[in-house]
């Protein structure tokens, strides 16, 4: 069988490495138009700080995919013939495929702002991106980044490592609102703000002013501000890839749309990562997944299918994390980011405004929905474990030490945390603590 | 396969960070030292070597510490080593080349031309009747330079890691066995007319101190020299397998050990520079283990020989005592092992030739409750903790597996864990059962990384 996969990024890896392991004579090529090697998309920020070399963001040395027989094509796929089986490349002769996976990613989702072609504005999502970047910002005094995501941080704190002045215009009213409860995102804008960076809220960009060069000099916003700025980065969202999909035929909505074995709408074509869209995403879950983890786990479960153990896709609970500066972030199960009925909500905070915790359980059967940290570590299998077998959040409460996954000697929280569960919710009992650890 | 040049990421290389204008002050201090200490090795006249000495160790140590501030104590605490990979001193630049040759040509001095330091070390003459009641030598001016470079540097690193207090602990406990343990301990024997001992190495990595000879003499100097061979022979095979079941190896390497006091505060910059690839890994098991066989080999000659049972035993003894004390003791431990920091990393002795983190190591992977666990499905494979790892240990491999860390190499120093933005690492003692299973959250895949 000839596997071929389209993307060298995490979907398209993990499914190459899992094909590999579960079919030992199988031809596996991966086709990836954007670098030789795979590498670490959310590492991208550690080169430009200067933390890391490009070897060091690769996950697997260059040795692993010849000992491993993976074969990998740097080379550009323009097009798939369905019916023929065939994938066409832009320098290599054209592939025959038995089976084919779809792991095209994302694109960045840049709004047609007026202005932005000028030089030194750009979205941020690969290798050269990054590399214009690293370019464009020499010498730069004032930034603008526009975008209130997880990318819009990064791109924060890469210019401010470099002593660039950044101001960050966010259109919501509050800092990642979309995700984050209200707490949350103060916390998150105050220890921005701690970091000297000019978050704007409630602000979006109207224009970008170029000088005669054609680089940006300026920004106007909604708000009537003309801010300098030498460099813009749009972190304004990611949309799927569909350019091959669309180019073969494939049905496509908003990304490459899959059944629940990843499926597209062409027989023995896949799709899986940031690109496949889920026709029925399970209740409570998201038709477009665009995670590391996510794709990961997509990528393995495809190739399971693909060779020959029909796997349905489930992700499990859903778990995410993110470091904003200094501040870890992290997430296992549901917390909206608005009150739901029916769920209650339980918040802690720490007086130096560093640690965070809030736990959401159910008020019918007071079982636990999810939990947002911000400063703490928690344990993904212990957190899984309560979500899974709904555990009540008296017992969580109590056992709370079990999930902590700060290293030795942190200050632990825990006795401070039941203190505020039992003053918030007092007809709640509380079982008998434990202590931290594996012991 | 075809493969264009990856997009050369040094294209667009900024200009390397600059010292912002307040630390040139105080790294200027440290300059105007270390001529000072020129000075003062030129002249033969004592007193004013004495002072230019001291005025030298003052200027250095000030300055460092003056600068570490600046550096690290300042800015908000956290992470953030930003410029590593682009900064001429820590990125085997040409500073890092001029330091390395520097420290060598150091090592290469004091071992082998101590004449050299001759006006260095009788400057510390005064200190050495105070503390040893006896002449300095070259060794006192060395131990003072290391325990000095382990204070101040510990400084630097107790600003650095201060939002992490597993570092502080760690960090604070090198530089109290350091000081307490191998400087001011060891000279207080002597000014007891007591044998010198360093109650904080043991055999295997002090060698000799369970050699024949060693323990002879020790026995015959009445019952403090007993009870330091028995505190020897306790440390060697009691506690250390006791301790190293309970905690790891870590308790001695990242804790207790002279070398590892030092590669934890001095060579604490240039950790990111231990090579991570499996040619490493190769070259680790080639020299670690044989070492640890020939001390083995050579200790047990020497008892036998000792025993007087093969007398013909001394001629390979003799030969093989010196090729050890030689190659081992002195150029791996010493020049290669601290002179060449700044172009291999941190641990090089300890990783590539110390018998003791062979032997600790053996026991950690292999019957110990340590383990780093990694955090379910997180990881991102950023190569963070790989990059921060001393010991060249390829963390990120286990991590992306969601497999525990359980190698014999590891030393326990946590900077993996405190590395990782995704909080993905931790360092624990656990039962042993399950020490090695993988997250569920990851099919562990059965493909090779080493
Ligand atoms: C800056 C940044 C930071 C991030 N940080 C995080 C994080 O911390 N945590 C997290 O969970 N997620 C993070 N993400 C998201 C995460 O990186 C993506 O969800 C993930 O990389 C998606 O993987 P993928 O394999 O599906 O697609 P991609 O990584 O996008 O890989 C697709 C690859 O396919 C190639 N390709 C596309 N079309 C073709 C073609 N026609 N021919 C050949 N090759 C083609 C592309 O060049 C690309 O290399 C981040 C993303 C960015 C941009
Ligand atoms: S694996 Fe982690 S704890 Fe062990 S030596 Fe390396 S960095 Fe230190
Ligand atoms: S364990 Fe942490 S630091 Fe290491 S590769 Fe994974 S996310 Fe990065």
């Amino acid at each position: 069988m000839h596997f071929v996969i389209i993307g060298n990024g995490i979907t398209g890896v993990s499914a190459a490495i899992t094909a590999r392991r579960l079919l030992p004579e199988a031809r596996i090529t991966l086709v990836g138009a954007e670098s030789a090697h795979h590498y670490s998309r959310p590492a991208l920020m550690y080169l430009y700080l200067g933390h890391l070399r490009y070897a060091d963001v690769k996950p697997h040395a260059d040795w692993f995919w010849a000992e491993n027989r993976l074969e990998l094509l740097h080379d550009e796929a323009l097009g798939v013939h369905t019916a023929a089986r065939t994938v066409q490349l832009a320098a290599g002769p054209s592939l025959a495929y038995d089976r084919l996976l779809l792991a095209t990613g994302s694109v960045p989702r840049i709004p047609g702002w007026p202005g932005r072609q000028l030089r030194g504005v750009q979205g941020f999502y690969g290798l050269p991106d990054l590399e214009s970047m690293s370019r464009d910002t020499q010498g730069v005094a004032h930034a603008v980044v526009v975008g209130g995501g997880l990318i819009g941080v990064e791109l924060a704190e890469m210019l401010h490592s470099r002593g660039i002045h950044v101001t960050w215009l966010v259109r919501e009213g509050r800092y990642w609102q979309s995700v984050l409860p209200a707490e949350e995102s103060a916390m998150l804008e105050a220890h921005i703000r701690d970091q000297h960076i000019d978050l704007q809220l409630t602000t979006e960009l109207r224009e970008l002013r170029g000088n005669a060069q054609g680089r940006v000099q300026a920004v106007e916003t909604t708000t009537g501000q003309v801010l300098p700025a030498e460099w813009v980065g749009l972190a304004t969202g990611v949309q799927p890839n569909l350019v091959l999909a669309q180019a073969a035929g494939l049905a496509t909505d908003r990304g490459i749309l899959v059944d629940e074995m990843l499926e597209t709408s062409a027989p023995g074509v896949y799709a899986a990562g940031d690109c496949a869209q889920h026709r029925r995403p399970a209740p409570g879950e998201v038709a477009v997944e665009q995670l590391w983890y996510t794709g990961r786990m997509q990528g393995e479960t495809v190739a399971h299918t693909i060779c020959g153990e029909p796997t349905p896709y489930r992700r499990g609970e859903w778990f995410n994390s993110a470091k904003f500066f200094h501040l870890e972030y992290q997430t296992y199960g549901r917390v909206p980011a608005q009150p739901t009925a029916g769920i209650a909500s339980f918040c802690w905070q720490h007086p130096n405004g560093k640690h965070l915790l809030r736990i959401n359980f159910c008020g019918a059967d007071q079982a636990v929905t999810g939990v947002n940290t911000l400063g703490l570590r928690q344990r993904q299998d212990v957190w899984e474990h309560w979500l899974r077998e709904k555990t009540p959040i008296g017992t969580v409460v109590a056992q709370l030490a079990a999930a902590n996954f700060d290293p030795e000697f942190a200050r632990q929280h825990e006795p401070a945390i039941r203190r505020a569960f039992a003053q918030q919710f007092p007809s709640i009992a509380v079982e008998k603590p434990r202590r931290k650890g594996l012991w | 396969m075809q493969d264009h040049p990856t997009p050369s990421l040094a294209l667009a290389q900024p200009p390397p960070a600059a010292t912002p204008p307040g630390e040139k002050l105080p790294l200027a201090a440290v300059a105007l030292g270390l001529l000072a200490l020129l000075v003062a090795a030129a002249d033969a006249d004592h007193n004013r070597a004495r002072l230019s000495l001291y005025a030298a160790l003052a200027l250095v140590s000030g300055g460092a510490l003056g600068w570490a501030w600046l550096a690290f104590g300042r800015p908000a605490a956290g992470w953030h080593p930003h410029d590593l990979w682009r900064r001429a001193s820590t990125s085997r630049g040409a500073v890092a080349w001029a330091t390395g040759v520097a420290l060598t040509g150091f090592y290469v001095v004091l071992y082998w031309f101590p004449g050299l330091l001759e006006n260095l070390i009788r400057a510390l003459d005064p200190f050495s009747a105070w503390l040893r009641h006896r002449a300095a030598d070259q060794w006192l001016l060395y131990g003072t330079f290391y325990t000095l470079a382990v204070l101040v540097l510990g400084g630097r690193a107790l600003w650095k890691y201060r939002s992490t207090r597993y570092h502080l602990a760690r960090t604070a406990s090198v530089m109290f066995f350091q000081l307490g343990f191998s400087f001011l301990l060891p000279g207080l024997l002597l000014a007891l007319q007591q044998p010198e001992y360093y109650f904080s190495y043991f055999w295997p990595l002090k060698y000799d101190y369970l050699f024949p000879d060693a323990v002879g003499k020790l026995l015959h100097g009445g019952g403090l020299g007993v009870f330091m061979v028995f505190w020897g022979v306790v440390l060697s095979f009691l506690a250390t397998p006791v301790l190293t079941y309970f905690f790891g190896k870590r308790w001695y390497c990242a804790w207790v050990c002279g070398c590892g006091g030092l590669a934890e505060t001095a060579g604490d910059a240039y950790r990111h520079l231990s090579d991570k690839s499996r040619t490493a890994w190769r070259w680790e098991m080639r020299l670690l283990y044989p070492i640890l066989g020939l001390i083995l080999l050579l200790t047990a000659l020497l008892w036998v020989g000792a025993s007087g049972a093969v007398p013909a035993l001394g001629v390979v003894t003799g030969p093989l005592g010196q090729l050890y004390g030689f190659a081992i003791g002195s150029i791996f431990s010493g020049v290669v092992g601290v002179g060449f920091y700044p172009l291999l990393g941190s641990r090089v002795w300890c990783r590539f030739g110390c018998p003791m983190a062979a032997y600790l190591g053996l026991l950690q992977k292999h019957f110990s409750r340590f383990r780093i666990s990694t955090n379910g499905g997180q990881c991102i494979s950023c190569g963070n903790c790989s990059n921060a790892c001393e010991m060249g240990i390829d963390v990120k491999q286990y991590a992306q597996r969601g497999a525990p860390i359980v190698r014999a190499a590891c030393v326990g120093c946590g900077l993996c864990a405190t590395a990782c933005p995704r909080g993905v690492l931790n360092l624990e003692n656990g039962p042993r059962e399950g020490r090695l299973a993988a997250s569920t959250f990851i099919h562990a895949d059965s493909l090779r990384i080493l």
